[in-house]
């Protein structure tokens, strides 16, 4: 991913900034300019996250591509947040010790590093509450 | 509308074909779709061919004029469009022809499909099929694809009580479908404990849950029903179309389990085909993952969610079964180039309806193709009957 794309959504992935429509009270991270349920009669504003919420169900990556071959094994999930929305997170735990329900809460990390350019991403990732 | 048929298929070997470039693959199949239907190119009238990453698997884009031209026909300057919809590429680009043909834009057209995915290494593929799920949401988090269908997996071995062994009889059974198709690339059955003892992808699925990384490529030709005959004695007719899409990212679905654009273009496919589940003779479903036939094979609406599981145990799903699913292999054993399945699944599905299916013949009437994009962002469904 190219340093301008990643810049682009950087206050969003530093500090858990989504979205949320005031229409229907629906959260939204990864954030969304447009209210799926209201649509044009939704208004939305940004919403900082509280960042803790629970496993929903998860996987563990073996085998991946160049970005995050450093990284395997490691657990790989799909979190809820307390808000009711979902994303995809890497979870820093121990491969035997995610499972579904468990509770979480967020970290600054690096997300991804770029081969041989040297860009480092960081974000927003997860550990065991 | 009009009706349309398919009046000519092709399709190349599936596997690692070294000696064969992205362009001669669809050379190969073309020439086997127009020698099936007993026509000279000159009679085409519009190519639809789905791929979906020719630009980064060979660096190669404008695949429509491309295709076109070696097929010998730039000199015809006939339309050619390239559809894309990740891994339901080639399912498209049939729906796409079949409009074009039903709609009287266009008479005799060609709906192919081609991936040439061998010529970079693995690490580079699982990247760019990771394109096929959100980049920036999921791609940054470090999915792969087999990575989000395990996630599907734990979430319905945890709801359902899926057993990691019915899991691996999905695999099992398609192996053995594949052992008599010469077209495919494993053609050897395998045990449970192969499946039970391979590698870890991303747990739970292990290498033998996973379709590979494959070339190959399928054409199949269409032609309004009212001339196929001028063409075959065995014209087989689209008797329904249906396609749907639904969020890009996995996390929004709101059942993990429930590929609800399955449910959603199997639906309109059944409305339009006026057939019942009941009639189904058997079905070509995407099974890149062993799970993924578990959940096509509910989300169609031929049981209750939870109990595919247990029925692909029982062989209720096997060549002898009630309702084989998968005749072919699949794309477990016949691979999956990833624009070229969805048509080959109509292949298959037209080789049995004509009794040409060889060792693998079924008796059936009418048949069904499921192609899906992505963890199920795109769905593409089609029923086929005798003309
Ligand atoms: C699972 C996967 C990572 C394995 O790739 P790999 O580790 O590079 O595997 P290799 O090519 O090194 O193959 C090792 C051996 O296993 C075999 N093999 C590879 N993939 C296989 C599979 N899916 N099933 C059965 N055997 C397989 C190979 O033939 C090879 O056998 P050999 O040693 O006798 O030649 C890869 O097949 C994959 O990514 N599959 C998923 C593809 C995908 O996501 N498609 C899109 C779905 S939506
Ligand atoms: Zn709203």
């Amino acid at each position: 991913m190219s340093v301008a794309r990643f810049w682009r959504k950087q206050q969003n992935r530093y500090n858990l900034i989504g979205t949320h429509c005031e229409t229907c009270g629906r959260y939204f991270y990864p954030p969304r300019p447009f209210c799926p349920d209201c649509r044009r009669d939704g208004k939305i504003v940004e919403h900082k996250f509280k960042g803790t919420g629970k496993v929903i169900t998860y996987s563990i990556i073996r085998s991946a591509g160049d970005q995050f071959k450093f990284l395997t094994p490691y657990p790989l999930a799909i979190i809820e947040l307390d808000e009711g929305t979902r994303l995809t997170s890497h979870v820093i735990c121990d491969i035997d010790k995610i499972q579904i329900g468990m509770r979480v809460r967020p970290v600054f990390r690096k997300l991804a590093e770029e081969g041989s350019s040297g860009a480092i991403f960081y974000g927003t990732k997860f550990v065991p509450a | 509308m009009r009706e349309v048929a398919v009046i000519g298929v092709g399709c190349t070997k599936f596997g690692e074909k070294w000696e064969s470039s992205f362009r001669n693959l669809f050379v190969e199949a073309g020439a086997l779709a127009l020698e099936d239907a007993n026509l000279s190119g000159q009679k085409i009238d519009e190519i639809f061919v789905g791929n979906m990453s020719a630009g980064r698997f060979v660096e190669q884009e404008h695949i429509g004029a491309l295709i076109a031209d070696y097929a010998g026909l730039a000199t015809e300057n006939i339309p050619a469009t390239r559809v894309e919809a990740a891994c339901a590429s080639g399912g498209l680009a049939f729906r796409q022809a079949y409009t074009a043909v039903a709609s009287g834009m266009s008479d005799i057209v060609v709906a192919a499909g081609v991936e040439k995915m061998t010529d970079v290494d693995t690490e580079v593929t699982t990247d760019v099929l990771a394109a096929a799920a959100d980049r920036e949401w999921e791609g940054i988090a470090g999915i792969t694809f087999p990575g989000l269908y395990a996630m599907i997996a734990t979430q319905y071995m945890h709801k359902y009580g899926l057993t990691r062994e019915q899991l691996a009889q999905v695999a099992v059974k398609n192996h053995e479908n594949g052992a008599l198709n010469p077209n495919a690339q494993f053609q050897k059955p395998i045990t449970l404990e192969t499946v039970m003892k391979s590698t870890l992808v991303a747990d739970p699925l292990r290498l033998f849950d996973c379709s590979p990384v494959t070339d190959g490529a399928s054409a199949v030709i269409l032609a309004p029903l009212e001339r196929a005959r001028e063409f075959t004695d065995t014209p087989i007719k689209v008797l329904g179309c249906g396609q749907a899409s639904s969020s890009i990212a996995l996390h929004d679905r709101k059942d993990i389990c429930t590929l609800d654009a399955t449910v959603a273009a199997g639906n309109k496919a059944f409305q339009m085909a006026k057939v019942e589940r009941k009639d189904i003779g058997f079905v070509e479903v995407h099974d890149c993952f062993t799970i993924a036939e578990i959940c096509a094979i509910e989300d169609l609406g031929f049981c209750k969610k939870g109990e595919a599981g247990k029925l692909t145990e029982e062989g209720y799903t096997a060549l002898g079964g009630k309702l084989p699913i998968n005749p072919s292999g699949g794309l477990k054993a016949c691979g999956h180039p990833v624009g070229a399945t969805g048509v080959k699944q109509v292949y298959e599905t037209v080789k049995q309806l004509r009794g040409d299916a060889g060792k693998r013949q079924l008796d059936a009437d009418i048949g069904m193709t499921h192609n899906v994009g992505g963890t199920g962002a795109t769905v593409v469904c089609h029923i086929f009957g005798r003309a």
